[in-house]
């Protein structure tokens, strides 16, 4: 029991030390190079050089941005493959990305940011993801029986069906800045609006706290639906409060920094496969490397090419792509 | 009269319109070793279902202790009542923590780690299994037998007082399922478990239970001691084949021969 938790404790240490160094190494590469030897003394200088405001204008604003949504995506896609009991489960597998940007583009179109604010935004990409959870939760079940297989294609189709609908919507509505529509969508952590980061900040560290009160109904579930009930966990109840905080994470994500795809995939793979399957360790796990690996990604699509500038999805995207493929060839997962 | 744990009251239940169960009616004594047989899709399985709370029922009532089982929290039921599955699907985890899940429903609000207490009773329930030298080892990497073992220390870590086991020696050699029917009589003897176990084979259930519940196309066809239920009537009626009933000479319970019609006919 206490070397569990010394075992954990260490694990979140190197997470951590990883977490930092990649934050260091963000700060500093980029168009102008900001060594880290540099940095203590531009915050005592204070405002005015053009290198303190590339460090806290447009750097540090990324990199929380890419922390909170690396983080919540990746603990969406755990909770989801929880639930759900298969590895390839996410966010974006499931179609609950295109379900929020379909609410988030309908938000556009109808310019009802402009009538409620920009909070509409995230709200609005919450609710397209939490239909499409629904959705593709209804259609895979079978006499009450939950059919994975039919899960995952039904996802995968639903998020074809999805882009589509985004492209028709974007096709015969009269969006001004349609080149911007398309780049939010290929996902990028560029957000100029302060408060849209701090609201993420903080649903992505509520929903890591939140998500702890069901560290053990998950551990049950991944015996299966029976078995938890077997262990006295409300296994009803508790598929609909981890709905809404994955569609909550996966919403306002989406809303603010577009599709971002297998983050949610890849980095609770690595996690589940270095320090193991108990979901005590491994929601916080997943949400410290989701946060590290989004800031790294963003930090290599922005750096990579210069001074051109990559969508951050596109990266994601090859790297965890590549990642789903090879789950399914080497565990032999039946589809 | 002995103290009765589980009374089952003119319970029906089934899945969407289809009614599995009909009209059963069925009391268990504390500490009995209760045997349930019947065909395939006699309705054995939904059983267990409807007592743990699974499947509502659709008519009837089911008592444990007393109490209606939905008057009963999910988490107080699951510290009375445990089930050992037929198989399972697991994710890779070692043996020791898969068992220390029976303990999830002991955890109190916002309790993080097992305690001590809860290690030493998951390491009491593999002590009873026999399976504490596979406490580091995966899950995954052990034979079905061993899995079987590991599958009752769960359920013993949940403390219960009934333990209900849906065909624990399917699909096992003959060396195993004596050792799951003897572990299973052990602790039915010494931990004072009640318990319920559904058993395809007759022999088996003739062997090791006191009393036997006899079910066929959702229906109760017979409740009671081991000779009264396996009569050759009763079981050709239900199994639709003919057998031979005769008494064991070890134990001088019935032993089932099964007899193919064939062989029958040139016998006579």
């Amino acid at each position: 029991m206490k070397d569990k938790l010394v075992n954990w404790a260490i694990w979140i240490g190197i997470l951590v030390i990883f977490l930092l160094i990649i934050i260091i190494f963000s700060l500093s590469v980029g168009p102008t190079d900001i060594p880290f030897k540099k940095f203590i003394s531009l915050i005592f200088k204070g405002k005015g050089s053009v290198e303190y405001s590339v460090l806290f204008d447009i750097r540090i604003p990324r990199i929380l941005l890419g922390f909170a949504i690396g983080g919540a995506l990746s603990l969406a896609g755990v909770i989801l493959q929880g639930l759900f009991r298969n590895p390839l489960v996410e966010p974006y597998t499931l179609g609950i990305s295109g379900g929020a940007v379909l609410g988030v583009c309908l938000n556009i179109v109808f310019q009802l940011d402009k009538n409620l604010g920009i909070i509409s935004l995230p709200f609005s990409g919450f609710l397209g993801a939490i239909l499409i959870i629904l959705l593709v939760y209804s259609l895979s079940i079978k006499r009450g029986i939950l059919k994975i297989n039919e899960l995952l294609l039904i996802g995968v189709m639903l998020s074809f069906i999805l882009s589509s609908l985004n492209m028709l919507i974007m096709a015969v509505s009269h969006i001004q800045d349609l080149q911007g529509v398309i780049f939010w969508i290929m996902g990028s952590l560029a957000e100029p609006n302060w408060f849209l980061i701090k609201l993420m900040f903080f649903v992505s560290i509520l929903g890591l706290l939140f998500s702890y009160l069901f560290c053990h109904a998950l551990n049950a579930l991944s015996l299966g639906e029976e078995e938890a009930l077997h262990l006295g966990i409300n296994v009803e109840i508790t598929k609909r409060l981890l709905f809404i905080l994955a569609s909550l994470l996966t919403g306002f994500s989406v809303s603010i920094a577009g599709i971002i795809g297998f983050v949610g995939l890849a980095v609770p793979h690595f996690m589940r496969n270095l320090i193991g399957n108990d979901y005590r360790i491994l929601l916080i796990s997943s949400f410290l490397s989701g946060a590290g690996f989004l800031i790294l990604c963003d930090t290599l699509a922005r750096t990579i090419i210069l001074p051109l500038e990559l969508p951050v999805g596109v990266i994601t995207g090859i790297l965890g792509g590549s990642i789903f493929i090879y789950i399914i060839s080497k565990k032999q997962i039946k589809l | 009269m002995k103290e009765i744990i589980l009374k089952i009251k003119n319970l029906s239940c089934g899945y969407d319109s289809q009614i599995i169960l009909s009209d059963i009616n069925l009391t268990v004594e504390r500490g009995k070793l209760l045997g349930i047989i019947g065909p395939n899709g006699a309705g054995k399985t939904t059983l267990l279902r409807a007592i743990t709370g699974i499947i509502r029922p659709k008519q009837g009532n089911i008592f444990f202790e007393d109490k209606d089982i939905y008057q009963i929290g999910l988490k107080e039921l699951a510290k009375k009542i445990a089930v050992v599955p037929q198989s399972i699907i697991v994710n890779s985890i070692t043996v020791e923590e898969f068992v220390l899940l029976g303990r999830i429903p002991h955890y109190k609000r916002f309790q993080f780690l097992e305690t001590k207490k809860d290690q030493e009773i998951a390491k009491k329930a593999l002590e009873l299994t026999d399976t504490l030298k596979l406490k580091d080892r995966s899950i995954l990497e052990i034979s079905s037998g061993e899995r079987q073992l590991v599958l009752i220390a769960k359920a013993l870590a949940q403390e219960p007082k009934l333990l209900l086991l849906d065909e624990p020696t399917a699909h096992l050699d003959i060396g195993h399922q004596i050792k799951i029917m003897q572990l299973i009589k052990k602790l039915n003897e010494t931990e004072n478990l009640t318990v319920l176990v559904v058993l395809h084979d007759l022999n088996l259930a003739s062997q090791y239970c006191e009393e036997l519940v006899l079910l066929n196309e959702g229906k109760l066809i017979r409740q009671g001691s081991v000779n009264e239920v396996l009569n050759y009537r009763d079981i050709e009626m239900v199994y639709k084949t003919t057998v031979l009933i005769k008494e064991n000479p070890l134990n001088k319970r019935p032993f089932v021969i099964l007899f193919p019609p064939k062989e029958w006919d040139e016998q006579k």
